[in-house]
């Protein structure tokens, strides 16, 4: 593979399968899983057997081995994420931040226990980094982890964390101070907390503005006990490791921005096509003609950004030039697809505003993709600081 | 046992559809894809052969143009074994007669247990070919099953009909033709694609099956096409709107003159 952004045959094929997968399981029922805040299991599973999970796994634990790449993963999560955002980032996470962390810095032992299922879409697993005081200051981590007779006492809680309560849900890895540097500085660490451990909680679901069919949980540990081997890499490079996860993240939650842009514009078109005022359909108007063209501009230069980042990734560019260019597609296609939906739903007039038409629900869930794995402020400074600015 | 599955490759409903100027479906300017209906032969087929012992073949047979390597394509991401595709200038036009003719001399050619087929083709829709080839092949013919049961070379299905669900069954070889209630056909994962890359395609023209091209194509076929028109746009419905509460007399009035009630 070259680094260039093209899709493969393949890729496309793949794409009309995901589509069509995406039409009959997910669409018909995104606005009642919307209306009921239910997490469809069995949609899970069904995405778990068309392989989604297991688009950058390898064959050993179920993966799609050599045959799979991170591009393909980003046209999935591009198509589930067009008919419904909360699959897509059901998708998104399950894999970025349930699934790599423990395939990059797990050992023999925990990948065999804990990936099969996982790439099967069997069962999910949640990551827990952000705390009540620890966001985009994720360093502030407060949860403690003890080794008491060989094992982890965990103690703290984390907060707006996906897949970590479903009815699936084996494990969450969190991550936790184990110790304080000889600069005073904190030793954080990242452990694997299995569901069912006495002393971890998943809360009840958070009441969100959007994603409402995605799980989202606080989560608690009192003296939550696990045993040594469930340190998850080496000890003291939780920091560094979630770092890592998170570049990856970024690139995805962009093709999860990237399908929320297309279902924008499809809506647009028909809509403008059909709605007729003053004698004429409003896509005879300038006035909206012109949005929804920008709707197209801002969709190809996100695609482009996202797809280019992806093929940077699967051809191994060095890191320092793909962290830049995950950052970038990641801040330009999350910024486009909120100000898509609110094009979208100004072009459906009253109805935008109405939960009759699906316009509404992209429009409540857009906003988070700005926040989510490094919010739009986070990714400016990581831009500036990958051109050698000095910003703090 | 090894599982001959027969494809159709059929204009994409979705798209642009249209006749050619001597009647025939234009089947070559026009996108295709694996009739959705033969999907669920290939499910079948798939669900056979991973309930046996892991040395089940599936080839796949489509006849048709060019392009309807695609339906192929998609059976073998979908996870059959291999794909023949019988594709000759002489064959176009041809009726399910003459169709069914080359079906059974390309099937003969295959190392196969039994045929399977979908209930129809979403094109010519005659529900025919199936029971043709079991005719041509001289095997039984168990059609439109709905529900599919395998024991060694016995077959049970059951057969749905308006006034009775009938269950039959035969031993194989035999044809099988499945419903669209046979269970939903799976989606092809990126794995499967990938891997239908390597799977061997083999292309065979008339001449490999011995077949004279007087017996089929447009000039022998038994059913010809004279003529085909659009069907007129629906037109719009009436619209009752009750004023002064005589909406329910003006509904009724509607419904009697359309001999409704
Ligand atoms: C639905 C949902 C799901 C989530 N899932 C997960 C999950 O699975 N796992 C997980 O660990 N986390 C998850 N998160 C948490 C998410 O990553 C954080 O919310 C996000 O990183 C922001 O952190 P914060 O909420 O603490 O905001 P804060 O860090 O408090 O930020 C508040 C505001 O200040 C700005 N700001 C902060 N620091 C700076 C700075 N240095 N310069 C400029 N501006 C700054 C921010 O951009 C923001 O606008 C999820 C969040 C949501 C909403
Ligand atoms: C109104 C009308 C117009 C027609 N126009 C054309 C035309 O323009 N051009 C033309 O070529 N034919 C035309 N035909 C003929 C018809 O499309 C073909 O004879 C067709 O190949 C077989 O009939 P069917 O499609 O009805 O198959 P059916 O009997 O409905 O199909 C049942 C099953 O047989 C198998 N099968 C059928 N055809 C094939 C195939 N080609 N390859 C592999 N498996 C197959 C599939 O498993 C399918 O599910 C027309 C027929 C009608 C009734």
């Amino acid at each position: 593979m070259s680094g260039s952004f093209e899709l493969s045959r393949e890729h496309e094929e793949f794409r009309r399968s995901v589509r069509e997968f995406a039409q009959g399981e997910i669409a018909p029922y995104a606005a009642q899983w919307d209306r009921d805040h239910h997490f469809p299991v069995d949609v899970v599973k069904k995405m778990g057997g068309l392989g989604l999970f297991g688009l950058t796994a390898p064959e050993e634990f179920g993966g799609a081995g050599d045959d799979g790449d991170f591009t393909s993963l980003c046209v999935a999560i591009e198509e589930i994420g067009r008919v419904d955002q909360s699959m897509g980032i059901t998708l998104e996470a399950a894999v970025g931040l349930g699934i790599n962390p423990i395939l990059t810095f797990g050992t023999e032992e925990q990948k065999q226990a804990w990936l099969p299922d996982l790439v099967a879409g069997q069962t999910l697993a949640g990551f827990g980094l952000t705390e009540p005081g620890a966001g985009s200051d994720a360093g502030a981590t407060r949860t403690r982890a003890e080794l008491v007779d060989g094992q982890w006492v965990v103690n703290g809680a984390k907060q707006f964390i996906t897949n970590s309560g479903s009815d699936i849900t084996s494990l969450v890895t969190v991550t936790a101070r184990t110790g304080t540097r000889e600069n005073g500085s904190a030793e954080v660490s990242t452990i694997i907390v299995p569901t069912g451990t006495e002393g971890f909680t998943a809360e009840p679901a958070y009441d969100k503005l959007g994603w409402h069919a995605s799980d989202t949980h606080p989560l608690t540990f009192e003296d939550a006990r696990v045993p040594e081997a469930n340190l998850l890499g080496e000890r003291g490079r939780g920091f560094a490791q979630f770092l890592a996860t998170l570049d990856d993240g970024r690139v995805a939650i962009a093709a999860l921005a990237v399908g929320c842009i297309q279902a924008c514009l499809d809506m647009s078109v028909q809509y403008a096509g059909e709605r007729t005022t003053f004698g004429v359909p409003i896509g005879s108007k300038q006035g909206v003609a012109f949005q929804i063209a920008d709707l197209e501009v801002m969709l190809t230069a996100s695609r482009a950004l996202t797809y280019r980042a992806a093929a940077m990734k699967d051809a191994g560019r060095p890191m320092k030039e793909f962290k830049q260019a995950a950052a970038v597609a990641k801040l330009y296609a999350t910024e486009s697809a909120v100000t898509a939906t609110r094009i979208a739903t100004q072009v459906f007039g009253g109805y935008g505003f109405m939960e009759e038409y699906p316009v509404t629900r992209f429009y409540r869930d857009a906003k988070v993709l700005e926040i989510g794995e490094g919010t739009s402020e986070v990714q400016r400074m990581l831009i500036a600081r990958g051109l050698g600015l000095p910003v703090e | 046992m090894n599982i001959v599955v027969c494809v159709k490759y059929v204009p994409d409903a979705t798209a642009d559809r249209h006749f050619e100027a001597d009647n025939t479906v234009d089947r070559v300017g026009v996108d295709g894809l694996l009739s959705e209906l033969d999907e669920y032969a290939v499910e079948q087929a798939l669900q056979l052969k991973e309930k046996g012992d892991g040395t089940d073949e599936i080839t796949v047979l489509t006849v048709g143009p060019e392009q309807a390597s695609d339906a192929i394509r998609k059976a073998l991401q979908m996870g059959a074994d291999k794909g023949v595709h019988v594709v000759d200038d002489a064959i176009a036009g041809s009726d399910s007669l003459a169709t069914s003719l080359v079906l059974a001399e390309a099937i003969k050619k295959i190392d196969h247990d039994f045929v399977v087929c979908g209930m129809a083709s979403t094109d010519g829709a005659m529900s025919v070919v199936p029971a043709m080839l079991a005719e041509r092949l001289g095997v039984p013919q168990v059609t439109f099953g709905s529900q599919i049961e395998m024991q060694g070379k016995e077959i049970r299905i059951r057969r749905d009909g308006d006034a009775a669900t009938e269950v039959i069954g035969a031993t194989a070889p035999f044809v099988l033709s499945v419903t669209d209630q046979s269970g939903e056909a799976r989606y092809p994962s990126f794995k499967g694609i990938m891997a239908a890359k390597k799977k061997p395609v083999e292309t065979w023209s008339l001449a490999d099956l011995g077949v004279e091209a007087e017996k089929v194509g447009l000039s022998a076929s038994w059913t010809q096409v004279e003529d085909t028109a659009a069907r007129p746009p629906r037109s719009q419905g009436e619209i009752v709107t009750d004023e002064d509460g005589s909406g329910a007399t003006a509904l009724a009035g509607f419904l009697a003159s359309k001999k409704f009630i």
